[in-house]
């Protein structure tokens, strides 16, 4: 996949992993960089990132909240917008954001203690926005597989659809379905695409979140889906380990269906990670072709 | 003050609830930059919150709790610690009041109040996540998942899944950390001086 072979300019993003992104879901990480990549796309990693705060910081103590996220973006040069794939790191980082512009002595001490400025008034966008805005075009160009005859369940969970304070900023609905769709991609959207994952009670009250999560994989495929696409590592990770119907469905990352459509060849390394098989997908866009 | 031996026998009772009240309605109302008074009961956050049936008071409860001012019902209960922040509640609220910011406000207030915790796992959960990030400033899974289970007592429950993650590599041996570790000390100077 050459960079330039599309004649598209490159564009420098800097960018934020998280911790999700960095460990559990590794798969996205190393799908999006593909996909970035062969649309021009440069990732450029945050250096010596932290952790965004998460739903932790964000319960026990707002000063520490602010200050993980801040940290982060006094990390961001100004010159480019810092994208995220995570929405809940998104979430915190813009939040920060707002928070950092309101109170700007807060700002000042934090940017004293650390001997540098925080970009408070750089872009902080989702991959997703980035495709939308300077996109759609490259993928369109990159495109090597057709998505022809892939029935998905676009599932956004709860974040990436519009949490209300930061109601003003952009936010995602149907976009997935919009670029899936381009590459030949069929959504199904009668089935519970904005119900939450479950987020931490994964983790805490596993009882309270396995129905749930059955339900909404239950409902993908009484829709006749074969798979749910998803642009939220946790979202993919509580849908697949929380699960335990006799339905078995593939939950993708929304940057590992890109990577696909635009001819990576290594998906078999992303895929053993999954919990449930997504060869199955393969096999049908082959039969499809 | 001897007006006040004055007043009728009902009254004290009166004047000491008035008391507290609105100071815990316009704190809640502050901190949550919600206003809170427009509801109307419909229901249609408690219908559209997908974790209702593990709570002990519905999200509507809850908002007329705050408005009765009962302040230790209110942050001593789950609910609070159940809700996730998914804010289907808000988006579905004809009155556009922002929940999930509410229960935010109220779950930082329970912890900086320090009272008796609904839902204790939860909480012993998020410290564990951020003893994690106070040592790494990243958060590590494998050690959080073993942290937790050691406090909580629940080693077998979810072992399977556990298992399964690791077969998966999903579960990194060894955490990954911020280089500059001072900084990362630093921020939580204040959170433990703040709850403790
Ligand atoms: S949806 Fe809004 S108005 Fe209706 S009960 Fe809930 S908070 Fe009140
Ligand atoms: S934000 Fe909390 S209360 Fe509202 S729907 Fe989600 S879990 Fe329920």
């Amino acid at each position: 996949m050459n960079k330039r072979q599309n004649g598209y300019p490159e564009m420098d993003f800097s960018y934020f992993p998280g911790c999700s992104l960095a460990t559990t879901a590794a798969e996205s990480n190393q799908s999006l960089m593909q996909a970035a990549q062969a649309m021009g796309f440069n990732l450029l990693e945050l250096p010596d990132w932290n952790c965004c705060g998460s739903s932790s910081a964000q319960t026990m103590c707002r000063n520490l909240s602010l200050g993980m996220a801040a940290r982060n973006l006094s990390l961001a040069p100004p010159d480019r917008p810092l994208v995220a794939m995570c929405p809940r790191c998104l979430h915190y980082l813009r939040s920060a954001q707002k928070c950092l512009q309101q109170a700007p002595l807060t700002r000042r001490e934090l940017e004293e203690r650390w001997g540098r400025p925080i970009n408070v008034e750089g872009e902080v966008i989702h991959f997703m926005e980035v495709l939308v805005r300077h996109g759609l075009d490259r993928l369109q160009a990159g495109a090597r597989r057709s998505l022809k005859g892939l029935r998905f369940v676009p599932y956004y969970g709860c974040t990436l659809f519009r949490p209300p304070r930061l109601k003003n900023e952009s936010y995602f609905e149907g976009e997935m379905e919009n670029i899936l769709a381009s590459l030949g991609a069929e959504p199904i959207t009668h089935a519970l695409m904005y119900r939450c994952c479950g987020s931490f009670l994964s983790a805490t009250d596993p009882e309270i979140v396995t129905p749930l999560v059955n339900e909404i994989i239950d409902s993908a495929a009484a829709a006749g889906a074969d798979c749910l696409v998803t642009a939220c590592a946790m979202c993919q990770l509580n849908l697949e380990i929380r699960r335990t119907g006799k339905t078995r469905i593939p939950v993708l990352h929304f940057s590992e269906t890109l990577a696909l459509a635009l001819g990576a060849d290594d998906y078999e390394k992303w895929f053993v990670r999954h919990i449930v098989d997504p060869r199955p997908i393969i096999t049908k866009l082959v039969q499809a072709a | 003050m001897s007006a006040l031996t004055l007043q009728p026998a009902s009254a004290p009772a009166a004047i000491a609830a008035a008391g507290p009240r609105p100071s815990f309605l316009e704190e809640v109302r502050e901190r949550s930059g919600t206003e809170f008074s427009l509801c109307y009961q419909c229901q249609a956050c408690a219908n559209g919150c997908p974790f209702v049936s593990a709570m002990d008071y519905r999200p509507n409860q809850v908002l007329r709790l705050v408005q009765f001012g009962m302040r230790e019902e209110v942050l001593q209960c789950k609910t609070i610690w159940v809700c996730v922040g998914c804010h289907t509640c808000s988006s579905q609220c004809p009155m556009a009041i922002d929940l999930a910011a509410l229960m935010d406000t109220l779950r930082l207030l329970a912890v900086e109040q320090g009272v008796p915790v609904g839902k204790p796992n939860i909480i012993d959960f998020h410290e564990e996540v951020l003893r994690s990030l106070e040592k790494y400033g990243r958060a590590h899974k494998l050690g959080i998942m073993l942290g937790y289970k050691r406090q909580t007592g629940g080693w077998l429950q979810d072992l399977d899944v556990g298992l399964k993650m690791l077969a998966k590599r999903k579960l990194e041996l060894f955490p990954s950390r911020v280089k500059a570790g001072g900084e990362i000390a630093d921020l939580f100077r204040c959170y433990w001086r703040e709850s403790r």
